[in-house]
């Protein structure tokens, strides 16, 4: 166990820092390919607000100049890379004097929070679920039961979200429709904001984990199936041991193994699939950020936002990368 | 091995045993009613064909038939106690003390992500309650001595062993809790011929030691005839012949085991397989008479109509053959040779 060494944490290092690279030129590529700029953009909405600009050739020429639009490609593209290793993403042109890392910043917690408690709970109900489905002593009575809740699982997260919104916020009042914790409520660590905070979390939580965890359920119990037929199922039987330890320490032990991979490979989807769900609940996460950046052709916060968010995926299959061989002692990154 | 019949007492007894798989196109009679003795201390082998139902009569003993197999009748007796219908918490304090299994595939029998220590602990713990950690260790590092493995594979995974050793980890498992009974289901048979010889010595060693009853499933007639005292030999779920193991390596009767053993290769010459002539009929659905008729190279129109029963034509050697047939004064006649001599 923890047969990790420094050479495989360099080389898986060296992946890591190489994906977020790409990422970042890909980010920085598309804007200049696609159709409009931020300058028109903001001299748009510029116009838009005032009605006319005057000058706006000028303007826009001092802009270029001030941003360094002029500069050759080459030099742009050095330049921003020096920006991203600072972390600095220059302003927000849509709340023009606020920088960009300030409105991340406001949101990034919130966005972590949300998504590793919604994963966790879909990882391991989906699992939990999926082990009981293939497990021979469960009651049938369950296993009838579980594949009506995941009838969620075929519709996208947004229509859960408004039924969600439909049934609990507005029919039954029980959780608050919008929001990530009470207005007027200044954020503190005291009981009454994290219980404001967990009630406001809950329902966009739930409409996360209510269409993933049946993907986890499918894959968990076609898993159980394939070790249930494994020779050492027959021998764990054969040994008279507890049925709920063979259950755990055989079965589920070594089904859980695949699902932990896909979790890593399905992060990137997750994080993506928030983003609707976030704006849906006016939640103040990385999902509304990027979302009301699009709408405003703010070009900045749309890279700074992205790039966290590859950041944040890469982060964590690294995560998963590295402590997989304490889970699965087959994998071992030692060189003996 | 030289001791008489009479004062050996069985430690199981199998009546008419039968074990089914359900299949859409109806039952496959994997095991159709089979009838022996497992005396004490004895190694009986049960040798057959692949797909012959060595393995399910195995399972079938151990009350480990899973769907879409079943028990479909018969009798397993324990010292005494039926094990057929008896509960399943019942039977988990009866297996590994009682019954203990050294599994088909040594190759994947370990769990992949339990050390091994850990693998043999959970059977001790499960049975004798939890132990002091220090007195479990010693037992668990003497079980490994016995089977002639290092201390060190005390704290290692399954992939990090060869498959021999594997084999002998599983060894060491059954002989964990002293059973009274262990059947190796083809516990040789994935392993080369060098990793045979250790694993079957070890075996050898292991119930000369313990003294235990055993029962021994394979294909292998070299190995059986030097590792059991007494043989059964199985044809599609029927046991067509059983005898010490010299009785039938000397004078096999049933038309199969003849074919059997005669399929042995030899060094000195080449001879034709003739084990292979004739089909195997469908086990959904078996002839009836007997069940080797249509691979049978003495086929009578009798074999055609009625199943022969088992017929002693020496003591210990039970043969189920029309051939064979007891004259009036007890004395055995070959019918076939009866036949031509007159």
């Amino acid at each position: 166990m923890g047969g990790i060494t420094f050479g495989y944490l360099a080389r898986r290092l060296t992946v890591f820092f190489l994906t977020i690279w790409i990422s970042a030129t890909l980010i920085w590529l598309i804007p200049r390919v696609a159709p409009g700029d931020p300058i028109s953009a903001m001299v748009a909405r510029m116009t838009r607000q005032a009605g006319y600009v005057e000058n706006s050739d000028v303007i826009i020429e001092g802009w270029k100049a001030r941003f360094g639009l002029n500069d050759p490609l080459p030099v742009q593209y050095l330049r921003y890379l020096g920006n991203i290793i600072r972390l600095d993403f220059g302003y927000s042109l849509a709340f023009f004097p606020t920088p960009v890392n300030e409105i991340i910043g406001r949101a990034l917690p919130w966005t972590v929070g949300l998504l590793l408690v919604a994963i966790t709970i879909t990882f391991l109900l989906g699992n939990f679920l999926g082990a009981l489905l293939a497990w021979r002593q469960t009651p049938r009575l369950i296993k009838y039961i579980i594949p009506l809740g995941m009838i969620f699982t075929s519709i996208p997260s947004i229509l859960a979200a408004l039924f969600l919104i439909y049934v609990f916020a507005y029919m039954l009042d029980w959780f608050p429709m919008i929001g990530s914790y009470a207005r007027g409520m200044q954020p503190a660590f005291n009981m009454e904001f994290i219980a404001s905070v967990i009630k406001h979390g809950t329902l966009p939580a739930l409409s996360i984990v209510l269409v993933s965890f049946g993907y986890w359920t499918l894959g968990m119990r076609g898993m159980m199936v394939t070790v249930e037929g494994e020779d050492y199922m027959h021998l764990a039987r054969a040994k008279g041991l507890n049925p709920f330890y063979v259950l755990y320490r055989y079965m589920v032990r070594n089904a859980i193994l695949p699902q932990v991979t896909a979790l890593a490979i399905t992060l990137g989807t997750l994080v993506s699939g928030q983003v609707l769900v976030e704006y849906i609940f006016s939640y103040q996460g990385m999902g509304t950020v990027i979302f009301t950046a699009i709408r405003n052709q703010d070009y900045t916060v749309i890279q700074g936002a992205s790039f966290f968010v590859i950041v944040l995926t890469a982060l964590s299959v690294l995560i998963i990368d590295l402590i997989y061989p304490m889970i699965d002692p087959r994998i071992t990154y030692e060189r003996k | 091995m030289t001791e008489s019949k009479e004062a050996r007492h069985p430690v199981l007894k199998v009546r008419d045993l039968k074990v089914y798989y359900e299949t859409p196109k109806g039952d496959v009679l994997a095991v159709d009613g089979i009838n022996f003795d497992l005396y004490e201390g004895e190694t009986l082998g049960l040798v057959g064909e692949s797909g012959c139902g060595k393995s399910t009569a195995a399972m079938g003993i151990l009350q480990l038939v899973v769907p879409p197999g079943r028990i479909a009748g018969g009798e397993v007796l324990l010292e005494g106690h039926s094990l057929l219908g008896l509960p399943e918490n019942m039977l988990r304090s009866i297996r590994w003390i009682k019954l203990a299994l050294i599994p088909q595939g040594a190759m994947n029998s370990l769990n992949p992500t339990m050390k091994v220590c850990d693998q043999i602990k959970d059977v001790i713990i499960a049975h004798e309650g939890k132990r002091a950690r220090k007195d479990i260790r010693q037992r668990i590092l003497k079980l490994l001595a016995t089977v002639g493995l290092p201390g060190r594979v005390y704290d290692m995974y399954p992939h990090e062993l060869s498959g021999g050793m594997k084999q002998r980890v599983c060894i060491a498992m059954a002989i964990a809790l002293n059973p009274t009974i262990i059947i190796a289901d083809e516990a040789t048979s994935a392993l080369d011929v060098v990793v045979q010889r250790i694993v079957a010595q070890t075996l050898l060693k292991v119930k000369q030691a313990l003294g235990v009853s055993m029962i021994m499933i394979g294909h292998d007639m070299g190995l059986m005839a030097q590792m059991v005292d007494r043989i059964a030999v199985m044809y599609a779920g029927k046991i067509v012949e059983i005898a010490p193991v010299a009785d039938l390596f000397a004078n096999p009767r049933h038309p199969y085991s003849q074919l059997l053993i005669e399929s042995i290769p030899s060094l000195k010459e080449r001879k034709p397989l003739k084990i292979t002539e004739g089909i195997t009929h469908d086990p959904r659905n078996p002839p009836p008479g007997c069940i080797f008729q249509l691979r049978c190279p003495f086929v009578m129109d009798k074999c055609r109509v009625v199943a022969p029963p088992g017929l002693e034509v020496k003591p210990g050697q039970i043969v189920a053959c029309h051939l064979y047939q007891e004259n009036k004064d007890g004395s055995m006649v070959n019918v076939a040779n009866a036949a031509g001599n007159t």
